[in-house]
């Protein structure tokens, strides 16, 4: 057994020379790289000491081998000292605050140790004040332009960006030597006022005077296929930095003029802060070959596909696989479609066990290639056997005991996670059952849409296959489909029927469909009925059921349910069980005696609807089960009476045309009325309005009002009951003003809420005259989609169209980054068992969750009781 | 205005009611609740209410409070300097 360490506490500094030549393999001497035999030289940059790079190979300082030597620091000595980037602000701070003297800070010394030991007392407790103490103490010596300690007068000090330090005074420029001087100067209770820790993080060692070479494994080199070495951007740079500082040291020692060796000390400032961070401001970045910027220590860590963000915020993982989605009516809302290719490549490990031994040696058998088979097999030992270079299968199949773990296809019955981006809430990744598939699609139920906000016009979406058994136990428990249906946003089923689930249950449910035994059978056989079928609610001339008695069959017993349908608007307007359109949904005893079922019943997103309650008082199970069933009946009905919509739908005579043609003849008059009396100074304004503001919303509540009559008109002319007005009133799809759009007229376009103004001087287009604030000229669209826009009127509507793609394209951006900071700060967050919410760190965010500790799943709008569904529920009636 | 008046703060339909806890309830509180006074939210002495009803630093005030969800709550603030 290995010992095991349990890391106490991190504490970050910078390293100092003594510790870089401490922790170093090696010390980099030469700018060679590799020797004319290809070998790399010892003592440059890829020696062999500072890890190994070939399999095989012992690594020359730990003796390891490539799996287990972690790499070797090495470090450079410079000829003379360099600014680090990162910390130019620090020391720029520094050198103001402190005397160019003395080094002492620039502030009296009893104030000094006032300042220290009220320092010392908040450190621990208040970080955060004794941070701002340091800074009030820094700006206040940092104005004091004489040392009170030794009274030499300062100056002031200039930075040129990005590291070049100049005093205003007799000093001048400050190379980095003179600066480590300065700073190596200050008394150590100074830094430590000032927030710097001197034993870990001495502000000297912000000057860079040996530099730590990293390890080769963290900058491997590539070898192409043509057999060329390609080095990594690290070590292109290393090799520069080493290549500057050797003529540095070159020069100094033959004594060259001061100009050339100033000229070799600032390159060599240059590559070692390209070296840490290539995209600082004011420095030409170092590029490639090819003109692409290196990407060097800083950029590897930045970003969103930095280190941090990239790989240990977000991984990527195995196990897992993407597709296309489309839609399978026929499969459970539970499962999920499988190709069978990607139930060959992403696999379960099974142990194996006396009871299950005989089903693993099939898929062992089997092998990879053929499904259902297995991949890998794992003994005891833990020794993996991959079955694609096994010949004999039937030895490894015989060799199986308990103990063994065998990697097999996934099959039916698997459980697995499936999500679609953006993961925006829970239901955003579920459990499924695997239902393995011809084809290469992902499939999924229709009625799990909503929840993923998922629809097939290319989607794809992500698959996980959990590896252990706790995994796949709270994945079932707690993850799968059913246990999602009632939504934790607003209490109600957020996975229902939509679109033809309603449209089918509208029609099956409707008084006029009666069905003779011959459409009963196929409807119960589809759903695999296999109970009772109850006396024909017509015995003569023929035996036909009702609709109503079919879909009673799936309703339990003792279900008592009434509400108002959504078709209930209105002439079809019903409040009570009084009702002739059949538009108030009674059910009684599990039998429903009246009404249709539409979105309001059965729909998605419907709270206190029947689904809701049906899921609500008997379980997610039945459910799930429920839904399985009806939907597929009401699929299976929609089939049987066909369902389209037409052209003729939606087409009206030239009559009606006529009386649109009045009807906008009519406002035109109205508005050109209104612009007069405008004109004319006649009109009056609204409270809190100019005239012109006044006159645009008169001009527009007269536009929308004549399309609405316009919409009215045309609609006379249609049959209420053909296959658009049916998805439009019971919810499936469309809505009122989608038919006035199609038949009547489009109506006025509209930017940010206004009439179209903007184009050329004093007019939306050339067509028009200046000054022309009449409907035409404003974005009014008097063609309907039927009839065709003319060319100005298309105009008009992309416009307006046009608003709504930018809107949701800024929209999504803002809130989704919103969203990430908002779940950033909640994400610790907890209810603990006594039902308090808390942080972290124990700390009180709520004394109770939500302040009534109620689960918004678990109630109707937020109210934990709801006394009237319970009489309901159990006498049969309310009210 | 006459500025004369002064105006309490604590009248007002907007505000809670605030009270300062006796020493003896606060520990039987903070056991109940499982928590370090450090661990509640946190009142500024300098905040007009607590001026108001005079709690001091190292005080616990309850707040009585109206809420949509559960018609009225009781919670806790630990008083801080500042």
């Amino acid at each position: 057994m290995k010992e095991e360490k349990v890391i106490g506490a991190i504490k970050f500094g910078i390293l100092s020379p003594d510790l870089i030549r401490k922790m170093s393999a090696t010390a980099i001497v030469t700018s060679e790289v590799y020797d004319e035999n290809g070998l790399p030289v010892e003592g440059g940059v890829m020696d062999p000491r500072l890890g190994v790079i070939e399999p095989g190979q012992r690594c020359a300082t730990c003796g390891n081998t490539l799996a287990r030597c972690p790499g070797h620091f090495g470090h450079l000595e410079l000829a003379r000292p360099v600014i680090h980037i990162g910390f130019v602000k620090h020391i720029y701070d520094l050198l103001r605050a402190t005397c160019r003297k003395c080094g002492h800070l620039k502030i009296p010394k009893d104030e000094i140790d006032k300042y220290l030991n009220l320092y010392e007392r908040l450190k621990d407790k208040w970080p955060q004040l004794a941070r701002s103490l340091s800074e009030f103490v820094k700006r206040k010596a940092i104005k004091n332009m004489e040392c009170p300690h030794c009274h030499a007068k300062q100056y002031k000090i200039r930075l040129e960006k990005p590291t070049t330090f100049i005093e205003e005074g007799p000093l001048g420029r400050l190379w980095p030597n003179k600066i480590f001087n300065w700073l190596d100067q200050i008394p150590s209770d100074h830094l430590r006022l000032l927030g710097y820790d001197p034993n870990f993080s001495h502000p000297k060692w912000m000057v860079i005077r040996v530099l730590p070479v990293p390890p080769i494994c963290v900058r491997p080199s590539i070898l192409l296929e043509t057999g060329i070495r390609s080095e990594d951007d690290l070590t292109h740079k290393l090799v520069d930095i080493v290549r500057t500082n050797e003529k540095l040291r070159e020069s100094i020692a033959s004594g060259a003029p001061e100009v050339i060796v100033e000229d070799l000390w600032e390159l060599l400032q240059y590559h070692i802060t390209t070296y840490i961070d290539n995209e600082v401001p004011g420095v030409p970045p170092a590029r490639r070959r090819s003109g692409m910027p290196l990407r060097t220590l800083a950029q590897r860590l930045k970003g969103k596909e930095g280190r941090f963000r990239g790989n240990l915020s977000g991984k990527r993982v195995d196990f897992s696989a993407r597709t296309v989605i489309s839609p399978d009516p026929y499969i459970s809302i539970n499962e999920v479609g499988v190709p069978i290719e990607i139930a060959k490549t992403v696999t379960v490990p099974v142990r194996v066990t006396p009871w299950n031994i005989d089903e693993i040696r099939k898929y062992v058998l089997n092998g990879p290639n053929k499904y259902p088979g297995a991949n890998y097999v794992i003994d005891p030992t833990g020794r993996r056997i991959d079955l694609r270079f096994i010949r004999d299968l039937k030895a490894v199949a015989e060799s199986l005991k308990p103990g063994y773990v065998v990697e097999r296809h996934l099959i039916d019955g698997d459980i697995v996670l499936f999500n679609r981006q953006p993961s925006l809430h829970r239901m955003s990744i579920m459990g499924h059952i695997v239902r393995v598939l011809p084809g290469r699609t992902f499939r999924l139920h229709l009625a799990v849409c909503p929840p993923y906000n998922a629809d097939f016009d290319g989607d794809e979406m992500n698959l996980h296959v959990p590896q252990n058994i706790e995994a796949r136990a709270e994945a079932k428990t707690l993850l799968l489909v059913q246990e999602h249906i009632l939504s934790p946003r607003y209490g109600g089923p957020i996975i229902g029927g939509i679109q033809d689930y309603i449209s089918g249950a509208y029609l099956l449910s409707s008084k006029v469909t009666l069905l003779t035994q011959d459409q009963v059978s196929d409807l119960l056989a589809s759903i695999n009925y296999d109970g009772e079928i109850p006396e024909p609610a017509v015995l003569s001339p023929k035996r036909v059921w009702t609709g109503k008695q079919i879909i009673s069959l799936l309703l339990p017993e003792n279900f008592n349910f009434s509400k108002e349908a959504k078709i209930s608007s209105g002439v079809l307007k019903c409040t009570d069980e009084e009702c002739f359109w059949d538009s108030y949904l009674v059910v009684k005893k599990g039998k429903l005696l009246l009404g249709v079922l539409d979105k309001a019943a059965i729909g998605a997103q419907q709270p206190e609807s029947m689904l809701h309650f049906l899921v609500r008082e008997y379980g997610n199970t039945f459910g799930k089960e429920f839904m399985d069933r009806a939907f597929k009946l009401f699929l299976r009905f929609i089939e049987m009476r066909g369902f389209t919509m037409a052209l003729t739908d939606i087409m009206i005579p030239e009559q009606a045309y006529e009386e649109i043609k009045e009807v906008v003849e009519e406002a035109k008059k109205e508005i050109e009325e209104l612009i007069k009396m405008y004109r004319e100074g006649k009109l009056e304004s609204m409270p809190g309005r100019t005239l012109e503001e006044t006159l645009e919303i008169k001009i527009l509540d007269v536009l929308s009002k004549a399309r609405d009559k316009a919409g009215e008109r045309a609609v006379k002319y249609l049959d209420p009951f053909n296959n658009v007005f049916i998805m439009a009133k019971t919810g499936a799809r469309g809505s009122a003003l989608n038919i006035t759009q199609m038949t009547a007229m489009l109506g006025q376009q509209s930017v940010r809420g206004q009439r179209i103004s903007r184009g050329y001087r004093g007019r939306t287009l050339p067509h028009f005259k200046r000054g022309d604030i009449g409907p035409e000229a404003r974005g009014f669209v008097a063609s309907s989609f039927v009839k065709g826009l003319s060319p100005i009127e298309m105009f008009f509507h992309a416009a307006g169209g046009r608003e709504g793609l930018v809107d949701t394209a800024v929209r999504t951006s803002q809130s989704g980054y919103m969203q990430r900071r908002l779940i950033n700060s909640l994400i610790d967050l907890v209810v603990e068992y006594d039902g308090t919410v808390r942080s972290a760190y124990g700390e009180l965010v709520q004394f109770k969750y939500g302040e009534d500790g109620v689960d918004p799943k678990n109630t109707s709008f937020g109210k934990a009781v709801n006394v009237e569904r319970i009489i309901e529920k159990h006498v049969g009636w309310k009210k | 205005m006459s500025g004369k008046k002064k105006i309490r703060i604590t009248d007002h339909e907007l505000v809670p009611k605030h009270e300062v806890v006796p020493k003896e309830e606060v520990i039987k509180i903070l056991k109940e609740l499982g928590v370090t006074p450090q661990q509640l939210p946190l009142l500024r002495a300098s905040d007009p209410v607590a001026r108001e009803i005079g709690a001091k630093p190292g005080d616990v005030v309850r707040i009585i409070r109206k809420s949509p969800t559960a018609g009225k709550i009781v919670i806790y603030r630990f008083v801080i300097a500042g």
